[in-house]
C-alpha cells in the first residue's frame, strides 16, 4: 500500500500512544477501584488520608477542663450542662496559644437560639423555659442578670 | 485414571451420604457482600440518626459544622441545615430555614408569614445532613472519580481530583451538595471524615445539646445508633429514589420533603 494512505494511520497511532503516556504520568498510581463496586468504589486512595488530616477545631468539654476545671465543673452541675463550652465559647483550635482566636458569644441571639418562645407540639423546643424577647427586658442582655453557667433563676443575683 | 463401577458406586454413595448431611444453606449461592460478612469484615459502616422530636432548632449543629470544616461562615452556603416545619390546621405547610439555621429560628413568623399558634396542629424541626447513601447518585455522575464511597460507607469529595463541573451538585437528590468558593470544588459532609476516623464524634453531634444526632457504626450490633435504627420506627428521606440513604430519623413526617 502506498505511504500516504498509511500516514493518517500511523499518526493516530501515535496520537493513542501520545495520550496513553501522558495518562499513565498524570494519572496517580492509588487511583483505581478500593472496594467491592467500580461505580462508587473508583477512586484515589490518597485523597483518604487528605481528609484525615483535615484539623479539628472543636475539642470538647474534657479539653476545656484540662486547665478551666471551676468553670465546666460549675456548669456540668446546672441545666445548661448539655450545652458544649464551644458552643458559646467557639472551637478550641488555637487556644490557648491565640487567646484572641476565641470569640466568646455573650449575646441575646445566643440565648433566643432555644429560648425564644416557639410553643411547638411535636418538638422539645416547646418544653424549654421561654420568653417574647420584644416584652423580656428588651434593651438588656441575658448575661446581665442570668449567669449562663448556672441558669437556675433562684440562684440569680 | 482407572475406575470400576464398583468403585464409582462406592464413592458415588459415600459423596451422596455427605452431601445429604449438610445443611440446606450451604448450597446458596452468596454474593460477595454477604460473603463478605459472613466472614466478619472488620470495617465499619457510618450510620446517622436523627431524632426529629429532640431537635428545638437552636442551630449550634449548623454553627459547629460550618466553623468545623472551614465552610465560609458568611455566604449562604452550608454542609447542614435545620428545616421548621409548622403545619396548621387547615393542612397547610410552612417551611423555612433562615440562613440554614446558622443562627437559629430568631422569628415567630415563618417565611414572613405570622401563624397563630392556636392555628398550628404540629411543628417541628428537620436537621438535614448529607445522607451517604448507599447508592450515591453523586458518585455515579462523577465524570472524573473525584466523588467517591469509602470502604466504612462515607461519600467524600477528592479536592485535588475535582474538576468542579457541578453534576454531583445536581444529581443529589437532598440538595445536599454545594460548589465551595474557595476550593473551587464541590463540596458536601464528610460526616467530619477527620473526626469520625480519630475516633470523635461529628462536630454537629457533639454541639448538640439535645442529643437529636447521633453516629453510629451499624456494623456493630451493640452501637446505640444502630440498635435504636433496628428496633425503633425510623425513616428516610426520598426512599423512593433507591439511594439508600444511611441517616434515619425517628419522628419524620410525611410532610418533609
Amino acid at each position: 500500500m502506498r505511504n500516504h494512505v498509511l500516514r493518517p494511520l500511523f499518526a493516530a497511532l501515535a496520537l493513542v500512544a501520545l495520550i496513553l503516556t501522558a495518562r499513565q504520568l498524570m494519572v496517580p498510581s492509588d487511583f483505581g477501584v478500593h472496594g467491592d463496586s467500580f461505580t462508587y468504589n473508583f477512586y484515589r486512595a490518597d485523597s483518604v488520608n487528605d481528609w484525615k488530616k483535615f484539623p479539628v477545631s472543636y475539642k470538647g468539654r474534657e479539653y476545656c477542663a484540662e486547665c478551666h476545671e471551676d468553670n465546666t465543673e460549675s456548669i456540668t452541675k446546672s441545666k445548661h450542662a448539655i450545652i458544649q463550652c464551644e458552643n458559646c465559647h467557639g472551637p478550641a483550635m488555637q487556644h490557648p496559644d491565640n487567646p484572641e482566636a476565641l470569640t466568646i458569644n455573650r449575646s441575646r441571639d445566643l440565648c433566643l437560639r432555644c429560648h425564644l418562645d416557639l410553643p411547638y407540639p411535636g418538638s422539645q423546643r416547646g418544653e424549654l423555659p421561654a420568653i417574647d424577647p420584644n416584652d423580656h427586658n428588651p434593651e438588656q442582655e441575658c448575661v446581665e442578670c442570668h449567669n449562663p453557667h448556672n441558669p437556675n433563676l433562684e440562684d440569680m443575683e | 485414571m482407572s475406575c470400576s463401577r464398583r468403585d464409582f458406586l462406592k464413592k458415588g454413595l459415600v459423596g451422596g451420604a455427605v452431601a445429604a448431611s449438610l445443611p440446606l444453606s450451604s448450597f446458596k449461592f452468596l454474593t460477595p457482600a454477604e460473603a463478605k460478612s459472613a466472614v466478619g469484615d472488620p470495617a465499619v459502616r457510618w450510620g446517622f440518626l436523627v431524632d426529629t422530636y429532640k431537635c428545638t432548632g437552636c442551630g449550634f449543629c449548623v454553627k459547629a459544622c460550618k466553623k468545623e470544616n472551614d465552610v465560609p461562615y458568611d455566604l449562604p452556603i452550608t454542609r447542614t441545615w435545620v428545616e421548621r416545619y409548622v403545619i396548621t390546621k387547615d393542612d397547610e405547610t410552612h417551611v423555612d430555614s433562615p440562613n440554614g439555621d446558622r443562627d437559629g429560628f430568631k422569628d415567630t413568623k415563618i417565611d414572613g408569614k405570622t401563624i397563630d399558634p392556636k392555628d398550628i396542629s404540629k411543628a417541628f424541626f428537620v436537621p438535614k445532613l448529607c445522607n451517604q447513601c448507599d447508592n450515591p447518585a453523586c458518585v455515579q455522575v462523577c465524570p472524573v472519580g473525584a466523588s467517591y464511597q469509602t470502604q466504612d460507607g462515607v461519600v467524600l469529595v477528592d479536592r485535588k481530583w475535582c474538576i468542579g463541573c457541578g453534576y454531583c451538585i445536581m444529581a443529589c437528590p437532598y440538595g445536599v451538595r454545594f460548589f465551595h468558593p474557595v476550593y473551587k470544588v464541590a463540596d458536601k459532609c464528610t460526616f467530619c471524615y477527620h473526626r469520625i476516623s480519630k475516633g470523635m464524634k461529628t462536630a454537629c453531634v457533639d454541639a448538640c445539646p439535645f442529643g437529636a444526632r447521633q453516629i453510629g457504626d451499624l456494623k456493630n450490633p451493640d452501637d446505640p445508633v444502630t440498635k435504636a435504627i433496628l428496633t425503633e420506627r425510623v425513616a428516610v428521606l426520598k426512599d423512593e429514589y433507591g439511594t439508600k440513604p444511611q441517616v434515619f430519623y425517628i419522628g419524620l413526617d410525611e410532610n418533609v420533603r
